[in-house]
């Protein structure tokens, strides 16, 4: 057996995350059960300690989700997973790390919703939630796997993130993605990027937490310096509006700048931030715009739809907050219609039909029976478009 | 005297809390217990949830964490187990910790994690003006109980027994000087304890129920505190609207950072 042969493994979606995320350096996970992140969590608490980290099963979603915070303020990378129901209550304290910068990592399995829905049927109806779920305006950095090895890849990148950013990440993954076993072999450590949140350089007497490094002044888009606490900085963290020196504020202008950085932090790194794939674009007339387990069965239908002489092409989304406005308009422009597949009742669609700004048609297509789509079923929307 | 100055940001000081206020007697005790167990300042988190009480860590020159309704004590946990060689103190108030983070706290004494809980108790939600807590003593008036709360009130220290704290002591600002003696006991015992820090609400409780200003208030406490020695000697009636304060529960028991720490111990050895 080859060296190559011997890295060859048969793994699930939530464990090539787990793996993602201690390769990323993770050492701290806290979570509650749900199906169908469980698996997560059980691997962490396995793996964990013998990593030296921490595990701890918190007794609510929401627990978690703040512990995660704590341990992240404490200067361990942490993360949590949950699905829709776990994910919904989670939403204050992500907004929380939102406005106070502390990196973190929140993995959503999609399923069936709202409410407990169906716990063990695939859905992507929570795509709007990761992006608007917390109240308040607020940055989101939402990256959207279709792979088991791209779990692993999209983890690392959800770490490397948070970390470069200060700002809370979510993997947004789905039944199918999460449980679908497939070969995969996972990089080397040496041949990936570790990013480490920016730690101050001033003495502590001169550090202002949400004030900008040396060489960020006059930007408005600035990531702050995160001293660990502990580690003689001492300073202030709280989730009301704050100054620069950390501690709240009722100024306006204080506030609105506050507000305008931590979105234009992200915004500003869209570039870097927002990732897609191409496939067939170049001629395509009919494009399938899809992300996650969709889009494995949109390429299929794609691939089908060439062999029958049809130009179709697929831009599959792997960044799906911020969106891919630049994608869409430039696939837009050359396309005639755009079809939208999902697993909800068309949330992605509004914002490829706002992004395409009426150069192409836009059309949707739902499930929302429990089921995927088969690519059959795309293949004849597309040959209907056609 | 200790110069209790050096704990404060008094730049941004005066606190957001009322004239007659408890609170300040309540954090004043709490850094009395600090410097007489002379704790370094970089090695102390104090963290809070929201309400009157939890704005006290701004004003603080420790490691400050002010963090959302109630959850104090779950981002205590995760701070706590990233960083054991901090000595983490929360500071909550009684709606804070009793109601919506009443999970939290049942949770975090069950584990006995190394965390001291300094409850603010005034017995009503002051931030909010006025609404009833579950500290809250029944037939007393809030703005949402206007003919009289119909709910029976916790006793705190009871439920965190009960949950598995392993150092429970209550006080009351007026006995200040015994409520700084059991913060600092909190502080210096491993696990997790609650102090009951009786407090009073001049402005959205005293006035409803017409109890009087914040001296009045404070006066109610000093008659009406009494020792567990001398509650066992009084009826059932007699303790009616009385309060024990004092040490009331102390155990040993495996603290839950240890033991992790122990856990990553052991997997190193390969067992």
């Amino acid at each position: 057996m080859s060296a190559e042969q011997s890295r060859v493994q048969l793994m699930q979606g939530n464990e090539a995350c787990v793996e993602g995320a201690l390769t990323a350096g993770c050492r701290f996970y806290a979570g509650y059960p749900i199906t169908p992140s469980t698996e997560i969590a059980e691997l962490m608490s396995e793996r964990l300690p013998r990593l030296g980290g921490k595990f701890i099963q918190m007794e609510d979603e929401i627990g978690s989700m703040a512990a995660v915070i704590g341990a992240s303020l404490g200067g361990l990378k942490a993360m949590t997973a949950t699905s829709g129901p776990g994910f919904s209550l989670k939403q204050e304290n992500i907004g929380f790390a939102a406005l106070t910068e502390v990196p973190c990592v929140i993995v959503d399995v999609q399923r069936v919703g709202p409410s407990s829905g169906q716990p063990t049927s695939p859905a992507q109806g929570d795509v709007m939630q990761a992006r608007w779920g917390t109240h308040g305006d607020h940055p989101a950095v939402v990256l959207c796997p279709w792979s088991v090895r791209e779990t692993f890849d999209l983890t690392v990148r959800a770490f490397n993130l948070a970390e470069a950013l200060r700002t809370p990440v979510i993997l947004i993954s789905d039944e199918v993605v999460a449980h679908m076993r497939e070969k995969v072999v996972l990089p080397e450590p040496s041949e990936l990027k570790v990013v480490d949140r920016p730690r101050p350089t001033v003495p502590p007497a001169a550090y202002k937490p949400y004030g900008p490094a040396p060489g960020d002044e006059g930007r408005d888009d600035y990531v702050p310096p995160m001293a660990d606490f502990g580690s003689g900085y001492r300073y202030h963290v709280t989730g009301l509006f704050h100054g620069e020196d950390g501690f709240p504020t009722g100024d306006g202008e204080k506030s609105a700048a506050l507000l305008r950085r931590i979105n234009a932090k992200v915004e500003h790194r869209r570039a870097d931030i927002v990732q897609v794939e191409r496939e067939a674009l170049d001629d395509a007339e009919v494009v399938v715009v899809a992300y996650g387990s969709t889009a494995r069965s949109a390429l299929r239908a794609v691939r089908d739809a060439r062999a029958q002489g049809i130009k179709a092409g697929l831009l599959r989304l792997i960044t799906l907050w911020p969106f891919a406005d630049e994608a869409v308009r430039e696939v837009a422009g050359r396309a005639k219609v755009l079809i939208v597949p999902e697993m909800n009742l068309g949330q992605m669609s509004r914002e490829v039909e706002r992004a395409a700004h009426g150069a192409a048609r836009v059309v949707p297509v739902s499930r929302v029976d429990n089921e995927l789509f088969t690519p059959d079923e795309i293949l004849a929307r597309i040959r209907e478009e056609a | 005297m200790p110069d209790l100055q050096t704990y404060f940001r008094t730049e941004h000081m005066p606190t957001i809390w009322c004239a007659g206020c408890g609170h300040g007697i309540v954090l004043g005790a709490v850094l009395r217990a600090i410097d007489r167990l002379g704790l370094d300042k970089d090695r102390v988190a104090i963290v809070s949830g929201i309400g009157c009480a939890s704005r006290a860590p701004g004003y603080l020159d420790f490691n400050t964490l002010h963090t959302t309704h109630g959850r104090a004590l779950a981002f205590a946990t995760g701070l706590k187990m990233a960083r054991p060689e901090l000595k983490v103190v929360a500071v909550v108030g009684d709606g804070d910790l009793a109601a919506i983070g009443g999970n939290h706290f049942i949770h975090a004494a069950r584990r006995n994690i190394d965390i001291a809980t300094v409850c603010f108790n005034n017995e009503i939600y002051g931030m909010t003006s006025g609404q009833y807590s579950p500290m809250t003593p029944t037939t007393k008036l809030a703005t949402t109980a206007p003919y009289g709360n119909l709910e029976r009130n916790f006793d705190l220290c009871e439920l965190a027994k009960a949950a598995g704290a392993t150092f429970v002591a209550r006080g009351a600002a007026y006995y200040a000087r015994t409520l700084s003696g059991l913060i600092e006991q909190a502080i210096k015992h491993k696990g997790f304890s609650l102090v009951e820090a009786v407090s009073q609400c001049p402005t959205y409780y005293g006035r409803r129920n017409k109890l009087g200003a914040g001296a009045d208030m404070l006066e109610w406490q000093r008659t009406h505190a009494v020792t567990a020695e001398k509650a066992t000697g009084l009826s059932r009636e007699e303790m009616a609207d009385r309060f024990i304060i004092g040490k009331l529960y102390e155990a040993e028991a495996p603290e839950y950072g240890e033991e992790y720490g122990k856990l990553i111990e052991r997997l190193k050895g390969g067992r």
